[in-house]
């Protein structure tokens, strides 16, 4: 017994006794266990940044270039809704204002998943139960869990404050502690969110929602500030209301590279600090495992008669959610599309910009095709989170006395693809209706805008299912795979990626709705490919043995 | 009478490990069949190439009469399987685990779902989240118990179970029994496999060492004898079946192959006894026998010879 206490060291036993006995143990724990999957979300954060300015010096070299980039974007509010306003024409001010949003939201999801990770999901899983029998104080497992992500946050400053330093050292420094501020600021979102379920995958997916929320009211506050043209260039003005109710819009407000406001990251500091206080103060409050959204009882006899109605019971909560999410994101970016045409008419410039993300021919319809073209890409998450979650079942074992009962692997199966590709499906559709009803009109070409997208996503979702079919414990890599769909559609065509790097991606070969002209031949091609990797996933995992 | 379950010569890899190395099985139509051995030893994955879960390497299985792979579907009508670990939806409630369990088997006898219920002494309310280990089990036993089917493949079922439970589970085995349904009962719990097993198979390192009745495999192992003789004894280390021979003066300590007792008493007889104590082998005994490695058991005939 002496022997355990002197081998860990001084420090400990100092500690023992006080609440937060064990956090540098768990700490070392933690980043052992994320020491593969959070060096690579960080590493892909810090590139995506740090090879901007590169790339910006391509499309506008000179200062005049950059200067008429800016005017634009001060006079035409849904450019600003989507990428948000610029308030420099330094080659470091276009960075922060290009990718400055999306690091952040980056930097949240990281953080989201690493503290939910350390928490719930060590508590739902009752792995906890054994460590905090340890020499754990009460609070060690949420103080280690947010020092992981801070960790991770603070490394991505460091990583852009150094790789951007050629910029300008202060607006380095500012973005790259703006991004990791906003990391932290979500870290302890998902530490509060996380004593208020039981479940891991709710407590990720109410943060990731918050995450959104912030998001959306980021480019709805952009777009309403752009109304008033009068403001002078550069000095920017104020921002909406609604953008600094987002975290996201203080971010942008921070203005790195433009005359650096410090006191915000002051904003995110002392909103991470109330956060993280909220979280402890809950989990000082609670029993381990419990929560304070407690679990109601259920009925005692059961209407499910099958293996597809367990699936949908099982899936249908976060059906409900994409819904809603596509839906209401359909909603902001058609009330947002009637400034595109207005403010600049057809202006070869920003035509251009937009162009670049995806967009094509006149310029409403190439904004209008960016942005169903952003929702296309998310629907690949929901397509692989619902085939993964058919893996799931498989490999926490409950798939095991359902395939003991009568039903076929094949049947099982069906029952989880059907919401996951059906479920695309409804969720592109009522993007399409929640973005004709904020536009006003339009809802026949819109709709086939958003369908058009569905081949792709099938695809990915057909990759996700081959993964399950033949390799169960690697199907996660379909995760990594929608990243990298998601990456290349969202900032490979300002990267100038290589146009045989785009055409990897199911996305690029997609056909520019509305506006352009609907080409058949592509997208037949992605459907039969979508089909045939389910045919090879499904035969593989008829054949193969079940993961437990 | 056909077999429920037949198996000869399985065999299954999982890269270099072999869990199944030619692992034969024979359950009767109607009996309760003890299949035990060591932890590791391959119980549950025969249950689940049984279940089809699995695709055996090589090797024949029948289970109610069809293959359990290709025919998997039609054989899972009539089965009903209990997990050694159940894991539940965590927002099912148990009651709705229970009858969807029982719809995709045979169906759900609902009186008996019922009675089930009342006796395990389980909430069917609470959501698969709040359950303990042993109420888990309740679930996927009740399921079982109350779902219409011939064959019942229990793992481990009773880990969880306080004494109370375990004594109404194996009152619900000996119904099932004499409702003429068949059970394949793995366990480590002795005296349940003593008290409800009509035949027992042991398994170690994926093979079968021993299958046939406990009083079959009683046959098979060591008496432990201690008497006291008119004389010193004579003879006895070189009787065929006799181990461990302790002589201290007229006193004698052995064991002795329960087939070979006879000439063992007879070499005594011819002595003189004036006390004697047999103990038959205990069931803990007989399966320690089995259990231990291999060492353990050259080791032992080893010194016999």
């Amino acid at each position: 017994m002496t022997t355990t206490g002197t081998t860990t060291g001084s420090s400990a036993t100092a500690a023992t006794g006080s609440a937060t006995a064990g956090t540098g143990t768990l700490l070392r724990f933690a980043l052992r266990r994320d020491r593969v999957l959070v060096p690579v979300w960080v590493a892909v954060n810090a590139l995506m940044v740090l090879s901007m300015p590169g790339t910006l010096r391509g499309l506008y070299g000179t200062a005049a270039e950059r200067a008429g980039l800016m005017r634009q974007m001060e006079t035409n509010s849904s450019l600003r809704a989507l990428v948000g306003p610029v308030f420099g024409d330094s080659l470091g001010a276009l960075t922060a204002w290009r990718v400055g949003v999306y690091a952040g939201a980056l930097a949240a999801v990281t953080s989201l998943l690493i503290v939910v990770r350390h928490t719930r999901d060590e508590e739902e899983s009752g792995r906890q139960e054994v460590v905090a029998s340890g020499m754990v104080g009460r609070r060690a497992p949420l103080t280690a869990a947010l020092l992981a992500a801070a960790v991770a946050n603070a490394a991505l400053a460091l990583l852009v404050a150094a790789g951007l330093a050629g910029q300008g050292v202060a607006g380095a420094l500012a973005l790259g502690l703006g991004i990791a501020g906003v990391g932290m600021l979500f870290a302890t979102t998902a530490a509060i969110v996380a004593q208020l379920t039981e479940s891991a995958r709710l407590a990720r997916g109410l943060t990731a929602a918050v995450l959104g929320g912030a998001f959306v009211l980021r480019a709805a506050g952009d777009s309403a500030a752009g109304g008033d043209t009068s403001r002078a260039v550069g000095s920017g003005g104020g921002s909406s209301v609604l953008t600094w109710v987002s975290p996201l819009g203080w971010l942008e407000n921070l203005r790195a590279f433009a005359g650096e406001r410090w006191w915000v990251l002051l904003l995110l500091a002392g909103a991470t600090a109330a956060q993280a206080a909220v979280a402890y103060a809950l989990a000082g409050r609670r029993d381990l495992g419990m929560s304070f959204l407690p679990t109601r009882p259920g009925p005692a006899a059961g209407r499910l008669r099958t293996a597809g109605a367990l699936a949908w019971r099982l899936q249908r909560g976060s059906v409900l959610g994409w819904s809603t999410g596509f839906l209401l994101a359909g909603l902001v970016y058609g009330g947002m599309t009637e400034g595109a045409a207005g403010l600049v008419g057809d202006n070869e410039r920003a035509r251009e910009i937009i162009e670049r993300m995806g967009g094509q021919a006149g310029l409403t319809d190439a904004f209008v095709s960016a942005m169903i073209g952003m929702l296309g890409l998310v629907a690949a998450l929901y397509v692989v989170a619902s085939v993964l979650r058919m893996g799931g079942e498989e490999t926490s074992g409950r798939a095991e006395p359902v395939l003991a009962g009568a039903v076929g692997r094949l049947r099982w199966a069906a029952g989880h693809l059907v919401i996951a590709f059906g479920g695309a499906a409804l969720i592109m559709l009522l993007a399409g209706l929640g973005f004709a009803a904020g536009y006003g009109h339009d809802l026949g070409p819109i709709l086939g805008a958003c369908l058009v997208h569905l081949p792709a996503v099938w695809v990915v979702g057909g990759a996700a299912v081959l993964l399950h079919g033949l390799l169960p414990r690697a199907a996660v890599a379909a995760w990594g795979l929608a990243g990298a769909v998601l990456l290349l559609g969202w900032v490979g065509p300002a990267l100038d990626v290589p146009r045989a790097v785009l055409d990897l991606s199911p996305y690029g070969h997609l056909p520019k709705l509305p506006g352009g002209g609907m080409s058949w031949p592509p997208v037949l091609t992605l459907l039969l490919v979508a089909g045939a990797l389910v045919g090879l996933g499904l035969a593989g995992l008829r054949r193969r043995d079940l993961a437990a | 009478m056909t077999k429920a379950i037949s198996v000869s010569g399985l065999h299954k890899s999982f890269g270099r490990t072999h869990a199944l190395d030619g692992l034969d099985l024979e359950v009767e139509t109607g009996e309760v069949h003890g299949f035990l051995g060591p932890n590791g030893a391959g119980k549950s994955t025969t249950i689940r190439v049984l279940l089809g879960l699995l695709r055996a390497d090589a090797g024949a299985a029948q289970v109610l009469g069809r293959d359990p792979w290709a025919d998997a579907v039609e054989a899972h009508r009539r089965i009903a399987y209990v997990p050694g670990d159940v894991t539940l939806w965590r927002n099912l409630s148990g009651g709705e685990v229970i009858d969807l369990y029982g719809r995709l088997r045979g169906g759900l006898d609902s009186r008996r779902r019922a009675e089930l219920v009342e006796r395990f002494e389980l909430d069917p309310t609470r959501k698969g989240r709040t359950y303990s280990k042993g109420n888990r089990q309740k679930v996927a036993l009740v399921a079982a118990f109350a779902s219409d089917v011939d064959l019942l493949i229990l793992d481990e079922p009773t880990s969880g179970l306080d004494p109370l439970m375990e004594e109404v589970f194996r009152r619900c085995v000996e119904e099932e029994r004499e409702r003429g349904r068949t059970v394949l009962l793995s366990s480590h719990i002795l005296s349940e496999v003593e008290e409800l097993c009509d035949r027992v198979s042991i398994i170690r390192k994926g093979r079968t060492v021993e299958t046939g009745s406990l009083a079959d495999l009683r046959h098979l192992t060591r008496t432990s004898v201690t008497a006291e003789l008119a004389g010193p004894p004579n003879g006895l280390a070189g009787l065929p079946g006799v181990h461990h021979l302790d002589v201290r003066g007229h006193r004698v300590r052995l064991q002795v192959d329960t087939g070979r007792l006879d000439g063992v008493l007879r070499a005594l007889g011819e002595t003189g006894v004036r006390s004697l104590t047999s103990t038959p082998p205990t069931l803990e005994e007989l399966f320690l026998r089995h259990y231990q490695a291999d060492a353990a058991g050259t080791g032992a005939e080893a010194t016999a010879r």
